[in-house]
């Protein structure tokens, strides 16, 4: 058993080393094509020739590219992502100060995802093609379809702007009520595609042997529903939440954006504007990284969830 | 089974009915719209004017017409949703047809670079792509979209190739001494069509998304360009003053993408057996 858990997760951990290789590669080239005097773009027109050759040298821009990714991931390993230009602070520092936020925010909004997700796609399936399986699914649908960052000023204009329950920018000082708007804005895409998976999940579950059964045995529809059918119906919800991942991740610049939320999000966005180059590549670095370990840990819950798993797919 | 039921197609029937309308006030944006989009007006009352007869959407920080301006923003919303499609999936196809056709290293290389480029959350690489750039613009969108876009078909086309190839009309046809290309032309391609047209469409309606976001980010289209994406950052600044700002091409956007999206659902439900109950 042990045995087949860690030879799984060995396979996993190999398989990624390939794509962490390529995530790296690509934002080096990345790196490599958007400096073409990233110094003097950098500091502007009266800048030092002095600090700009530092720069060059420190980025080692005059040595072929090779020797360049190489330097690069030589520093990499020592999670020396360089330094921001506008800020002249180490990358690393500037985004971990922002990451907190951004993960908070990413949390928030799984729950939310989760929770109403789960709750309107089992309502759905409760009684299939019945009015309110229609009105979820089609609810779903337009919750797919609906560009996160009109929904969150949306629901700035109602909840801040018109009833003035709730703030609509910043982070406050962490306080929940500040947190509320932008998890649900972040969070309501996704909900969509949980409600459908978790009806789907759960009418093909209804019909295997056990739930029958349970039927047969005389239990309300709403027992074997929650007790039976819905823990079995979990395991593609988890291959959901995973994907739900890759969402939050492309929310989160826009979301952050709308809320004016400290994340890394925002940063990004801020960098790019601001063509300080380090953090751009740095904040679209840590972006692809919290996504394959995210997709990295849905695999390990699969291996938890589901022996089978553990052997197969070889 | 319920496979005569028409009601089964109401999802598509919408898209397709929502998708014609969206088309239809986009290519004639110049003669349906009532005002020069790009026309200025100044003095009081005239900026940011509520809905009124004259302007049914009501007008902007700079007094321009903002039906007009959502009915042109159509133009640029389909232009990128559609021609990045084209070409994304063009590319994906021939990735995806010599991945699955040829197999071995060249399978390798090409399916490990797909699953990098898909390793990041898309609109994330999108922006890094961006900063490339010197400055912003819908010309750049439209790379950054197309460098971007091409994964999921090229994966949907290898997966149909992979399970063709093995088929007995492929041998046949490769028997009687056809060539690589007229296999994978007139034998795998025809095959792969069904799959490929729902991942396509579904693309259509991703794209239309980013080219907004990227525009609101200050990405994407930049003035004079009308994009629904950057009409909404202007909507966010005058939010609670002029909410109408940033309502009305949210909703021409919403609709849009909502359209495609049924259009793809419905095209699914129609052409994969699996999702056939």
């Amino acid at each position: 058993m042990i045995g087949d858990l860690s030879r799984a997760l060995g396979g996993r951990l190999l398989a990624l080393v390939p794509v962490l290789v390529g995530i790296t590669l690509l934002v080096f080239i990345l790196n490599a094509v958007a400096l073409g005097d990233p110094a003097r773009a950098a500091m502007g027109q009266r800048a030092d020739p002095e600090a700009v050759a530092r720069i060059r040298r420190e980025y080692a821009l005059d040595r072929p590219l090779a020797v360049q990714y190489g330097a690069w991931m030589a520093r990499l390993a020592r999670a020396d992502l360089g330094s921001s230009w506008r800020e002249e602070r180490p990358v690393t520092e500037v985004i971990a100060e922002r990451l907190p936020a951004t993960v908070r925010l990413a949390v928030a909004a799984t729950v939310v995802s989760i929770v109403f997700g789960l709750g309107a796609g089992a309502l759905a399936a409760l009684r299939p093609g019945a009015a309110l399986d229609h009105v979820v699914m089609a609810g779903a649908v337009l919750g797919i379809s609906t560009p996160v960052f009109w929904l969150g000023m949306m629901l700035s204009l109602v909840f801040g702007v018109t009833l003035g329950w709730l703030p609509v920018s910043g982070y406050g000082d962490g306080d929940l009520a500040h947190l509320v708007l932008p998890a649900l804005a972040l969070g309501a895409l996704h909900t969509g595609t949980v409600a459908r998976m978790t009806r789907s999940s759960l009418l093909e579950v209804v019909r295997q042997d056990y739930v029958q059964s349970a039927r047969a045995k005389g239990l309300s529809e709403r027992t074997v529903i929650l007790k039976h059918a819905l823990r079995n119906a979990l395991i593609p919800v988890v291959t959901v939440v995973g994907i739900g991942l890759a969402d939050l991740l492309v929310g989160a610049p826009l979301t952050e954006t709308v809320f004016a939320w400290p994340g890394v999000g925002r940063l990004l966005v801020a960098a790019v504007g601001q063509r300080d180059l380090p953090v751009v590549m740095g904040a679209v670095l840590v972006f692809a990284l919290v996504y394959v370990i995210g997709n990295l840990l849905v695999d390990f819950a699969y291996l938890l969830i589901d022996p089978r798993m553990r052997r197969g797919q070889g | 089974m319920a496979k005569a039921d028409p009601l089964r197609h109401r999802g598509l029937l919408a898209g397709a009915v929502l998708l014609a309308l969206f088309v239809a006030f986009s290519t004639l944006a110049p003669w349906l719209a009532p005002h020069d989009p790009h026309a200025v007006a100044a003095g009081a009352g005239a900026t940011l004017e509520r809905p009124v007869v004259g302007h049914p959407f009501g007008t902007d920080a700079l007094g321009r017409d903002l039906l007009s301006r959502v009915l042109w923003g159509g133009r640029v919303s389909l232009a990128v949703g559609v021609g990045v499609e084209l070409v994304a999936a063009l590319l994906g196809c021939v990735i995806g047809l010599v991945a699955g056709y040829y197999g071995g290293w060249l399978d390798a290389v090409l399916m490990r670079t797909t699953d990098i480029v898909m390793a990041f959350p898309s609109l994330v690489l999108a922006i890094g792509l961006i900063a490339v750039f010197e400055r912003p613009g819908l010309d750049k969108v439209f790379i950054v979209l197309i460098a971007l876009g091409w994964t999921t078909i090229a994966r949907v086309t290898r997966g149909a190739v992979l399970s063709l190839k093995a088929r007995d009309h492929v041998a046949a046809a490769r028997a009687l001494g056809v060539g690589h290309l007229g296999i994978m032309y007139r034998h795998l391609l025809p095959n792969a069509l069904g799959p490929l047209l729902v991942a396509a469409t579904i693309g259509v309606g991703g794209n239309m998304i980013a080219e907004a976001g990227l525009s609101f980010l200050g990405l994407g289209a930049q003035a004079p360009t009308i994009s629904w994406g950057a009409m909404l950052a202007d909507g966010q600044t005058f939010l609670a003053a002029a909410p109408w700002v940033a309502v009305f091409p949210g909703v021409a956007l919403l609709l849009a993408v909502l359209a495609v999206n049924l259009l793809g659902d419905g095209l699914r439900d129609l052409l994969d057996p699996r999702f056939r109950e």
